[in-house]
């Protein structure tokens, strides 16, 4: 095979761990695609600048084993705090979380919201499948309203979380969500995401076939990835508003786009101070 | 008198499920529960019996084990039979609640599909989960099959909510050993289980009529005295035990005992071992004895509180007894189980070799053979007269 012809993302790979163990026809790989898609745009040859921290669910399969770089594989729900302390730790690394919505927005709710205020200086990218997918199709907080899943058989009663308008309202430099079947902008916004300073937050709605299709009877990923390709693009400085997600109206662009100090900027003046 | 054959239903569930069906029997008020591997069925399946109109409880699909703890506690408070499911890193999540649910005196009912702890992630079974939570003043109980772990879970209510007791019970199973794996279980009808338990009465709830503060401060002036309190109740616990399990076996046939005993009468060494192992422990001995070798069996159900005459009774004066293990307290003397063992034996006449084996970490198998390796050494340090504290067995070393 010349150069040419093998995948720009597979320098990035470990070729030992391939391939993914994620089902036919998972979001989860183009969602790596579009990450890797965004570090190749940006110039790097390799992972050396970068750690990444995942937590537990499908989304957290992503960067680890898979990226050829350090990752940290911690445990479900906290994988922002501990990329918080790595990037206290190390602010010369670029960290990045890339984990799932059970893992980030469920159990991990918390430190989401709060890394956001602190505009602490992280990528974090989301994995969103409206689903507890590892664990077999659960009902989370991304689930949409009336959703029948394994845990809300009978459809499920509460709403879900805009993920998107909840970071950009905590407090985030740079909030976007596209979804697998907008690859391209997806990459762009990440590129734009690394090289942003603070909280920056991209969501990524990605297809479950085997858990979130099958149990809401959504269809399969072809199906799923048409859906998301329907879904309307924000119009630049539109009003945020407030609305609950539901399978039509979950819009996609930009939420946040702003330049605050960010959290190790605000430590540092704060020492000048001193 | 036991219940007719013909009104008994029987089916082939998976751990988990005889589970589910159990909680679907026991007229839960509220269960609230979030996923995690191998414990999730438990809640998927009752969530069916929700959605079926087979029970009448609110299920709170909450978004943590912290959540699902504190849920339980509360909804507790106000007088209502609660449950919860989890399992390693999720009843971890819990521990901070776990404390405050047996002090409180919460008669929750924690059914928990035994798993390893993080880190590196697993999901098979071990009990390191179970002995995190030893000393939070949950009663504990582990169960060897499904038809146990159904019986179980519907005496853990009546125990849990006896007066002299009111405090919560944890019913384990191994992980994907016995929650996922289908046997025969015998179902009672539900009027039964209903006139078995009855309704909660509960003894201080929270009601407006007579509005109380749960949980406040209480520093160096009483916070001793509700331990102390909370000791005493779980103390009560063989009593109280053995009085449900009377009661129980007057409608199954069926009990289990705080330990159960096999071949221990007159055997000079004895395996014990908690939950599936039991089930390969038995096999081994009945193999052991066809060729002469005096070998009996504890399988250890109750392990808090920790049954200590029975289990000294029981061993009697054999000359060694093998502790089979599932989790280490790293650095400790011994392992936990070993560690009760030698506790339980330091006053007893008859002091035999205690021998410590630490198995089947993070589902590594235990066959047979590792039973049998164990024997061997065990025969090795009777006749040398010495042994050492504990062993790992089954590992690359
Ligand atoms: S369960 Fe869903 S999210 Fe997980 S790997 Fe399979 S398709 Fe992807």
């Amino acid at each position: 095979m010349t150069e040419s012809q093998i995948h720009f993302a597979r320098q990035f790979l470990r070729e030992e761990a391939l391939p993914s163990p994620f089902c036919p026809g998972c979001g989860n790989g183009i969602v790596t695609n579009s990450f890797l898609k965004a570090v190749n745009d940006l110039g790097h040859s390799d992972l050396r600048k970068f750690a990444f921290v995942s937590g537990i669910g499908c989304g957290a399969w992503i960067p680890s084993p898979h990226f050829k770089a350090d990752t940290l594989h911690t445990t479900h729900g906290r994988a922002v705090a501990f990329a918080t302390g790595l990037k206290a730790a190390n602010p010369e690394l670029e960290v990045v979380v890339i984990s799932g919505d059970g893992d980030l927005a469920a159990i991990g709710g918390n430190h989401l919201i709060h890394a956001a205020r602190r505009n602490m200086d992280l990528t974090v990218i989301c994995a969103n499948n409206w689903i507890y997918g590892m664990t077999g199709g659960q009902v989370g907080p991304t689930t949409f309203t009336g959703d029948r899943t394994t845990t809300s058989p009978y459809g499920n009663p509460e709403r879900p979380f805009d993920l998107a308008r909840l970071v950009a309202a905590s407090g985030a430099n740079f909030v976007a969500r596209w979804t697998t079947a907008h690859p391209i902008p997806a990459a762009r916004a990440i590129r734009t995401a690394l090289e942003r300073r603070g909280f920056s937050f991209i969501e990524m709605l990605s297809q479950c076939p085997t858990a979130y299709g099958r149990r809401t009877k959504s269809g399969d990923a072809v199906d799923m990835i048409k859906w998301m390709k329907s879904l309307p693009v924000r119009k630049k400085d539109e009003p945020l508003g407030h609305r609950v997600p539901t399978k039509d109206l979950l819009d996609l662009g930009v939420f946040a786009d702003r330049d605050e100090p960010s959290f190790l900027q605000s430590m540092e003046k704060m020492k000048e101070q001193i | 008198m036991t219940v007719a054959k013909d009104k008994i239903s029987i089916e082939g569930l998976t751990g988990d499920a005889a589970i589910a069906h159990a909680l679907k029997q026991c007229d839960l008020d509220v269960l609230a529960a979030y996923p995690i591997t191998p414990q999730t069925i438990i809640v998927e399946d009752f969530q069916k019996f929700a959605a079926d109109g087979e029970v009448q409880t609110a299920v709170i699909p909450v978004e943590s084990e912290h959540s699902a703890m504190s849920a339980c506690v509360g909804a507790s408070a106000t007088g209502a039979r609660v449950a919860t499911a989890s399992a390693s890193a999720g009843l971890a999540l819990m521990w901070e609640i776990l404390y405050c649910a047996a002090s409180m005196r919460m008669p929750i009912v924690f059914t928990v599909a035994n798993r390893a702890l993080s880190a590196p992630i697993n999901i098979h079974n071990d009990h390191s989960d179970g002995m995190g939570m030893r000393d939070s003043g949950f009663v504990q109980l582990y169960c060897q099959s499904s038809q146990e772990a159904y019986d179980t879970t519907i005496m853990a209510f009546k125990i849990a909510e006896d007066h002299d007791i009111l405090l919560p019970v944890m019913v384990g199973i191994d992980g994907f050993i016995l929650s996922h794996n289908v046997e025969r279980v015998e179902m009672l009808p539900t009027d039964v289980v209903t006139d078995f338990l009855g309704i909660r009465e509960p003894v201080q709830p929270l009601h407006p009529d007579k509005p109380i503060t749960m949980g406040p401060l209480a520093l160096t002036d009483y916070y001793f005295e509700f331990k102390e309190q909370q000791d005493r109740a779980i103390q009560e616990v063989p009593k109280i035990y053995k009085k449900v399990e009377k009661e129980f076996e007057k409608l199954t046939g069926r009990s289990y005992g705080m330990i159960e005993e096999y071949k221990t009468d007159d055997a000079e060494i004895i395996i014990l071992a908690m939950s599936t192992m039991g089930g390969t422990a038995k096999a081994v001995a009945d193999v052991l004895r066809e060729k002469g070798e005096k070998v009996g069996v504890i399988r250890l159900k109750m392990f808090r509180p920790f049954p200590v005459e029975e289990i000294c009774k029981a061993i009697g004066d054999a000359k060694a007894v093998m502790i089979f293990e599932k989790a280490m307290s790293f650095g400790a003397v011994t392992h936990p189980l070993a560690m009760e063992i030698r506790s339980a034996l330091y006053e007893a006449e008859n002091r035999p070799m205690v021998l410590d084996f630490v198995v089947g970490l993070g589902g590594r198998d235990v066959p047979p053979t590792t039973f049998v390796e164990g024997y061997e050494k065990t025969k090795k340090y009777l006749e040398k007269g010495e042994a050492p504290l504990y062993e790992t067995l089954g590992v690359r070393k």
